[in-house]
């Protein structure tokens, strides 16, 4: 049985790697993807550290963060489809209706 | 491994734990199936059907009692502080319901899949106000939020409603990631996710140490400032609020907060006692940073939703001041400040979804001129709302900050007091000026023409203008309860 700390670490740079998707990139569809980056290396956080405690919560909790990345994709994917419609693009900084 | 015997009478607690959320689920699926067989024009009824179901629901938490029920390994637990906040957030639904009768009428929102959105995110907060294993908070806290980016981005047609919901769900979801990396480092670090194993193993003192553990809580408090709209965790606050039907707007501004803050006050007042000596530092700079950065930016608006919206960000400021200490007192006068904070809110958002004009535009203060004599019944209702906001007597908005301030006080954090009402005297200058332009500013031109109250418009109106008043003058029992409540939850 292999250490946590090199999963750990693995889990860290794929949550890292989402973090700096959603801040740098400029396309709402990028940022999705990175979001789920993150939620992905939030289930190798848990599937290691459940794996090696012997604990069924981490491997429980990876199934409830899939199945609700799964919900969060499909209404972001419909309010993306829903932009695109009225302004052909998915550019957040071409988002400027509200502002003060 | 054996299999795991079912326990019919574990089974039946648990269920009888979670009743009130059964109910709110089974009426919004109700609600879809009879969405399917009534035509167009009977989808009122809909919304009647929705209010049944809550009110039902909110018997069934006063049916409970606020005796301590486990459920389902201890995920669940219907104690004080639950019943409390499902108190909040099922009057928050039930008003909600109350006001979108006229609006859906308005705006064309009777539609199924709005109510049954409604209703299924009130059951997720309802989830995450009783959750005591981290992983129940972080299902409630979805529940309640993929439901309400859809309702911010109901009209998807308008530009303003989807924007304002792409921009909440962008930012839910980063914010979502950063509470679930939390978990997972907690859970590293310990082994648990349940709340009150964390609060026993927090008492080693090595543990409140652990740079592992320390990140966690750190990442957790991230994700749950997001969704309370803490500075600087608030940019998507103005745009949702302004952007999403204002039914929806009043109802997220009151309930969506209050679920967090449960969440927030059920990991704050549990678990990180040990955690004190550091967390009220960062509390309390929180806490100084939203007032002032909530209130000075509300200064700055012309738009009365916006306004409203800078002004709840604000609120959530006063919240924290009272758990910032992190003891009894404080966990009181939160959570009357949430109660109370939910009627004046709900009802102010009402008032200006009347004055409104069609496709939720002329939220402009301009547009207030001359209100207050023309129509005095709504001119009397926003002062009412806005003076209690203010925090001045005799209304509940003044007892609760009263609560708020002097818990500051007695337990030390004279500063943090003196900024608070600071900060609550600059904000009389924003609403009080929506009040001078309805009573001292003519009209100029063509005045808008409020549009017709409903019955059902006007009661929710009354409720919360009622409760207003009557928590402010005798804001007795009400505290009790939230004593209690907090009591519930130390012992």
């Amino acid at each position: 049985m292999m250490e946590p700390a090199a999963y750990l670490l693995l889990s860290g740079i794929l949550f890292g790697i989402g973090v700096v998707g959603v801040v740098a990139r400029k396309n709402a569809l990028i940022i999705l993807m990175s979001v789920e980056i993150m939620l992905n290396g939030v289930n190798v956080a848990f599937i290691a550290v459940g794996s090696h405690l012997g604990d069924v919560t981490g491997s429980v909790f990876a199934f409830m963060v899939m199945t609700v990345a799964a919900a969060e994709a499909a209404v972001g994917l419909a309010i993306l489809i829903a932009i695109y419609r009225l302004k052909e693009t998915i550019d957040i900084t071409e988002l400027n209706v509200l502002k003060w | 491994m054996s299999p795991i015997p079912i326990d019919a009478a574990a089974l039946l607690t648990g269920l009888r734990c979670i009743l009130p959320e059964i109910l709110v689920v089974a009426t919004a699926i109700f609600v879809l199936f009879v969405d399917l067989m009534i035509p167009e024009e009977n989808k009122r009824i809909l919304c009647g059907i929705s209010l049944i179901g809550v009110v039902i629901s909110l018997f069934s938490v006063f049916l409970l009692g606020p005796a301590r029920i486990s459920g389902f390994s201890g995920a669940v637990v219907h104690d004080g502080l639950g019943a409390f906040f499902e108190i909040v957030i099922l009057a928050a639904c039930a008003l909600t319901l109350l006001m979108a009768t006229g609006y859906s009428e308005w705006e064309g929102t009777h539609k199924g899949e709005f109510y049954s959105l409604l209703l299924l995110s009130t059951s997720g907060m309802m989830f995450m106000a009783k959750g005591t294993d981290l992983m129940t908070v972080f299902l409630g806290l979805e529940t309640l939020s993929i439901p309400i980016y859809v309702l911010v981005g109901f009209h998807r047609h308008r530009m303003s409603s989807i924007e304002g919901a792409l921009k909440y769900f962008l930012l839910g979801a980063f914010a979502s990631g950063f509470f679930l990396y939390g978990v997972a480092l907690m859970y590293a670090a310990t082994g648990t996710t349940k709340i009150p194993a964390l609060a026993a193993m927090l008492l080693d003192a090595r543990l409140a140490a652990n740079p592992v553990f320390l990140a966690g809580v750190g990442l957790l408090l991230v994700g749950l400032a997001f969704k309370v709209s803490l500075v600087p965790f608030h940019m998507w606050t103005p745009d949702a609020y302004e952007g999403a039907p204002t039914v929806v707007t009043a109802f997220m501004s009151a309930a969506v907060k209050a679920a967090a803050f449960a969440a927030l006050i059920r990991v704050l007042l549990l678990t990180f006692g040990g955690l004190q000596p550091v967390m009220w530092k960062v509390l309390w700079a929180l806490s100084v940073l939203t007032m002032t950065v909530g209130n000075l930016s509300a200064l700055l608006q012309d738009n009365v939703k916006r306004m409203l919206a800078y002004s709840s960000i604000a609120h959530a400021g006063y919240v924290l001041v009272g758990l910032v200490s992190g003891d009894f007192l404080g966990g009181q006068a939160a959570l009357f400040y949430l109660l109370v904070y939910a009627f004046m809110n709900i009802g102010a958002f009402g008032v200006v979804i009347l004055i409104a004009q069609k496709e939720d535009e002329g939220y402009d203060i301009r547009n207030l001129a001359g209100i207050g004599f023309k129509y005095p019944a709504l001119g009397a209702f926003l002062t009412l709302f806005l003076v209690s906001l203010g925090g001045i007597p005799p209304t509940a908005g003044f007892v609760g900050k009263f609560y708020l301030f002097s818990a500051a006080v007695k337990n030390g954090y004279i500063w943090l007091a003196v900024l608070g009402v600071l900060n609550s005297a600059a904000s009389i200058y924003y609403y009080l000026r929506l009040v001078v332009y309805m009573y001292m500013v003519p009209a100029e031109g063509e005045m808008p023409v409020p549009r017709p109250s409903r019955l059902a418009f006007s009661a929710a109106l009354f409720a919360s203008g009622a409760a207003v008043l009557l928590l402010g003058i005798f804001p007795g029992s009400a505290l009790d309860l939230a004593a209690r409540s907090v009591l519930s939850l130390l012992m």
